[in-house]
């Protein structure tokens, strides 16, 4: 292919006036952008190779460096856009599906930013919560549905298995093999601070990180991967995955070459085997099929351990939650089509699945009528970005959020959305020891503590301007929600009212 | 508690030092026959180059003795050692009482019978700083400068008043230059070096005769001079010592804590018999660090401390019109050798250990085999090959790393 | 006292601290203005080997062979432990790069040895190749 179709999406701007020298760019950047030219004195840039990662940009001593994108451009196009031809020439070069990181970047609607909050005016005064206590603790699991006493009037305790949190948050599956060993024990060391919990994903869990089992979630996914009884005993809790919001219907491959040393030891396959998670559970075809592997589990944790059913937020997704919220788990978490992944095929992430808000009012409804509701508690995820998208998704009717994205970017990803080169330059998603170096878990976890805790602050504020002092008396409140912007049909799917209403 | 020095330069001032670290009160004297404040004596040649001044080569500050309550006495003499009264006599009839005495007498130059040397005028030795500032009043630039010894000494005065004057030309019975700290190539190079900027050599030869004006070699060649400066080596100062009843083999005999076989006397610097690690051999090491380290020893065992010096080793370094030279330990074994131009690198190991080296030119982190000399690390636990061609600390273990640089115990 | 320590676990080789070191040493407010077409001469310096980073610098020794060697007293320990150099009196015979075991006094340009000492005469506080360690590779604290 002697032809170069595709022209560098961004450039490399160096300002020569601050530029010393120092080379630090060129040492930093794996995908070897920077070179040192002795020839002209000087550093040059191979721009086809950034990823527009920030790496050479934040480290840059000087300030001497910016990424800007191309203003080269294609014939303009409304239909054919510069970036499906490119595809299209991607394609045609190489055969191949096309492969991304992270979650969907396509311009559908963003609910959350089409929701607005109430406070109180005059009537319920708002609280000031840096002077009355504020409570965001929040439990999931199985609630009973009446109180029981015996015969002296004693409460009988009922409690069934739970998760207890400080916050409504805490960290989505990301496996180890997927992300780097540094970043898993800032999520661990970050989980165990905070008081929520982390999540292995399908990658098992490392044996350095059996210290954090009191604040870990353990994942049973398609492919078996690690799962073994020690693993599930120390867990706090265990989720079965049977889908992702990045991929709904897709399965997982982990390429052999990323199976060495402790991920293939961790995911209990041998060297150097691809790792291939099945699109569906070969032994789940019904929601019978999956209350068996729900009791299987909490059979095997001596019913200690509460049970989460993980599912992609589809079509019919309310349906599929009912069945599960039958099937004998205690937690759901609903993935919206935003949601992260290291690896998936372009087409099925960017096209497949439906947005969480949708999908997290018209669960809560459907549980809510069922007179089931109680008998799950509901994490959502798939792009929560801020304490304000904690918030509204609390009040549509979720218990509790996941978050990944927002999580790695903490820890220093800069969402150039190549994670599936592994070639992370953060550290991140990566196995390369060099670069897994560069994530430092005593920086990477008071970086995730340090989110959260502005998060937990914000929540608080914005209960306290709504005269409410706990985050189970927001709960599903969707009152303190108005929509802006959006249709009857919106409106009525989201049970909010449109502002001014 | 009253402790004397006999000696006012590096091993008397690490004597102060070590004291008082441990007797914060206890009267010190120093007595010392020169006139001047703490100076460095290897300076004497900067100062001619014009490299430093006489304010510069205090070798510490001028409030030392004050701040270190010491009564120094300057331009006194020590005629005579009474081990049994615990007292030193001096030059102007009085005695001195000292608890523990340090003898640090350093020592002097050496000047060997030579026929006609009486006739010379213009003779001088290059060890004090009078020495020093009477040999530069002499010069002019028409001097001519006949330098008798092609050591240490010799040649940094050489280096010190080339700029002076109008020739200087160096004889040595020695086949080669600085013999004491060069084997033959490196001598070599710097004698190249040497050459380039002006010194003339006649080497393997020494002044059979000397009139007035002019040396007659054993080769037979004349050498015309205004001025002959001696520099054939130094004597320890043992004679008060030894007269005293303490035991001297050419130096004064002293233990690791720095003891003489006299009670309460301690003895440090040149005028003693060292320990060389690298050779295990007893010597003379008349070097600055090595009367620093020893006095300081001294000090802290005179007050009632704790301390031993076992780690003495040779070592020099020195520099001749812009070429550095850094040497250590004792040259016996395998040498692995790098010559560049004008660089030069020779390590001796033997036994599994590093016992020596001489660098010329690229002197950088030198003391990382100073290190594996003085700590007698054995080279299988590092990788020798990469220390050889460049010292650093990656050619130690992770685990020593850790010690060395990330405070691990 | 307070030293630099250095984990190499975490070091990067970036050498950022090399150019901080530089930088603080210049006094200038800004780094381009200070190192821009400069020859840089840290008293920290990273060693490099195969996927093996870590920086040295001065060890501030409790017992310093390079202050007990000098010949002219250049070299002394101030009263908190820091061993500075007094470059006026220094007159390059390099008995200090000899002795220091760990290879952490070099020659300056102008041939006085420089080394490092701990930003006491040009900054407050941390040292600037601590401050500017992107990974903690080298930290600033008493153990």
């Amino acid at each position: 292919m002697g032809i170069a179709y595709i022209y560098p999406p961004y450039e490399v701007v160096r300002n020569k006036d601050r530029c010393i020298g120092c080379r630090v760019c060129e040492r930093q950047c794996a995908n070897e952008v920077h070179h040192y030219s002795e020839e002209a004195g000087c550093m040059m840039a191979d721009e086809s190779k950034c990823v527009n990662c920030h790496r050479c940009v934040s480290l840059c001593p000087t300030r001497a460096l910016k990424i800007v994108k191309t203003d080269h451009t294609f014939k303009e196009n409304a239909n054919w856009s510069g970036k499906a031809i490119q595809e299209i020439y991607r394609q045609a070069s190489t055969g191949g599906v096309l492969l991304s990181s992270m979650g969907n970047p396509e311009p559908y609607p963003i609910y959350f930013d089409k929701i607005l909050l109430n406070a109180s005016q005059v009537t319920n005064p708002s609280i000031d919560p840096l002077r009355e206590p504020m409570e965001t603790r929040v439990f999931l699991g199985k609630k009973p549905k009446q109180i029981k006493r015996d015969k002296n009037g004693n409460i009988l305790p009922q409690n069934t298995p739970h998760l207890e949190l400080s916050m409504p948050v805490m960290f989505s599956a990301m496996s180890y093999g997927s992300i780097s060993y540094n970043a898993h024990e800032s999520l661990a060391r970050a989980a165990r601070e905070l008081g929520i919990y982390y999540n292995t994903g399908e990658g098992g869990l490392h044996e350095d990180f059996y210290q954090y089992g009191a604040n870990t979630i353990v994942q049973v996914a398609s492919g078996r991967f690690g799962v073994h009884s020690d693993y599930l005993d120390t867990a706090a809790a265990i989720e079965i995955k049977m889908g992702q919001g990045a991929k709904p219907g897709i399965g997982g491959h982990l390429p052999g070459t990323k199976i060495v040393g402790d991920v293939s030891r961790t995911r209990m396959i041998p060297e150097g085997s691809d790792a291939i998670s099945p699109a569906p559970h070969h032994d789940i075809y019904s929601i019978e099929d999956l209350r068996q592997l729900v009791y299987s589990l909490k059979e095997a944790t001596n019913y200690e351990k509460p049970v989460i059913v993980k599912i992609a937020a589809v079509h019919n997704v309310s349906a599929i939650a009912s069945g599960i919220a039958r099937s004998g788990a205690d937690i759901i978490a609903i993935d919206g089509y935003r949601g992260g992944t290291g690896a998936a095929p372009t087409r099925i992430r960017d096209n497949v699945g439906i947005p969480i808000e949708l999908a997290l009012a018209s669960v809560d409804k459907r549980l809510r009528d069922e007179g089931i509701r109680d008998d799950v508690s509901i994490v959502v995820g798939g792009s929560i970005r801020s304490s304000a998208d904690v918030f509204k998704a609390i009040a549509l009717g979720a218990d509790c959020c996941y978050i990944g994205t927002a999580a790695l970017l903490a820890l220093g990803c800069h969402l150039c959305r190549s994670c599936h080169e592994g070639k992370c330059n953060w550290g991140i998603a990566t196995q390369r020891p060099d670069l897994v170096k560069r994530l430092n878990p005593d920086i990477g976890y008071k970086r995730l503590v340090n989110m959260l805790t502005a998060w937990n602050h914000e929540i608080k504020e914005m209960m306290g301007g709504m005269g409410i002092n706990s985050i189970e008396s927001l709960k599903g409140n969707r009152l303190m929600l108005r929509g802006i912007g959006m249709t009857e049909k919106e409106l009525e799917i989201l049970g909010i009212k449109h502002a001014g209403e | 508690m009253e402790y004397v020095i006999i000696g006012n330069s590096a091993a008397a001032v690490g004597c102060i030092e070590g004291i008082r670290q441990v007797d914060q009160t206890g009267g010190i004297t120093v007595i010392s026959d020169e006139k001047y404040h703490t100076y460095s004596r290897p300076l004497i040649s900067y100062l001619l180059l014009g490299e430093t001044t006489e304010a510069n080569m205090y070798y510490r500050p001028a409030d030392f003795y004050k701040k270190n309550n010491v009564t120094f006495m300057p331009g006194k003499t020590v005629t005579a050692i009474d081990p049994k009264a615990h007292q030193v006599c001096l030059d102007d009839g009085a005695k001195i009482s000292y608890d523990k005495l340090l003898y640090a007498t350093g020592s002097s130059p050496f000047v060997p019978q030579m026929q006609g040397l009486e006739r010379v005028k213009k003779q001088f030795t290059f060890m004090t700083l009078d020495s020093a500032k009477a040999l530069d009043k002499t010069l002019d630039s028409s001097t001519r400068v006949l330098i008798v010894g092609a050591g240490l000494i010799g040649l940094k005065c050489a280096e010190g008043i080339r700029h002076k004057v109008a020739d200087v030309t160096v004889v040595d019975l020695a086949p080669n230059i600085l013999s004491s700290i060069l084997d033959d190539d490196a001598a070599a190079m710097m004698q190249k070096h040497l050459e380039n900027h002006g010194l003339r050599f006649y080497l393997n030869d020494s002044v059979q005769q000397f009139t007035e004006d002019t040396a007659t070699l054993k080769s037979g060649a004349q050498v015309p001079f205004d001025v002959v400066v001696l520099a054939v080596g130094v004597r320890p100062n043992t004679a008060l010592l030894e007269e005293a009843g303490g035991k001297v083999n050419r130096g004064v005999v002293i233990n690791n804590k720095m003891k003489t076989s006299l009670p309460d006397i301690y003895a440090a610097g040149d005028c003693t018999r060292s320990h060389d690690i690298s050779s295990d051999t007893d010597r003379i090491l008349a070097l600055l660090p090595n009367a620093y380290m020893q006095g300081e020893t001294a000090g802290i065992n005179m007050a009632g401390g704790k301390a031993v010096f076992d780690k003495a080793i040779p070592m020099n370094a020195i520099g001749f019109f812009g070429l550095h030279i850094i040497t250590a330990g004792s040259y016996t074994g395998k040498a692995y050798t790098k010559i560049g131009e004008n660089t030069y690198k020779k390590l001796f190991v033997s036994d599994g250990l590093l016992k020596g080296y001489i660098l010329i030119g690229d002197i950088d982190r030198a003391g990382i085999y100073t290190s594996l000399i003085r700590e007698q690390t054995p080279l299988s636990d590092i990788d020798f090959d990469l220390v050889f061609e460049k010292p650093g600390l990656l050619a130690f273990s992770r685990e020593k790393r850790a010690q060395i640089l990330g405070g691990a115990k | 006292m307070k030293r630099v320590y250095v984990n190499e676990k975490w070091c990067l080789g970036c050498h950022l601290c090399e150019y901080n070191c530089a930088f603080a040493q210049t006094g200038k407010e800004d780094m381009a203005l200070a190192l821009k077409g400069k020859q840089i001469h840290p008293n920290i310096r990273v060693e490099d080997g195969d996927n093996i980073h870590f920086a040295v610098n001065c060890r501030h020794c409790d017992e310093p062979l390079c202050v007990k060697s000098c010949i002219t007293g250049a070299l002394s320990r101030d009263e908190n432990g820091v061993i500075t150099i007094d470059k006026e009196h220094c007159i390059h015979c390099y008995t200090c790069i000899l002795s220091c075991p760990y290879g952490a006094i070099v020659p300056s340009e102008e041939g006085a040895i420089q080394k490092c000492e701990l930003c006491i005469k040009t900054t407050q506080g941390t040292p600037r190749c601590v401050a500017g360690c992107p990974n903690n590779a080298i930290v600033f604290e008493e153990r």
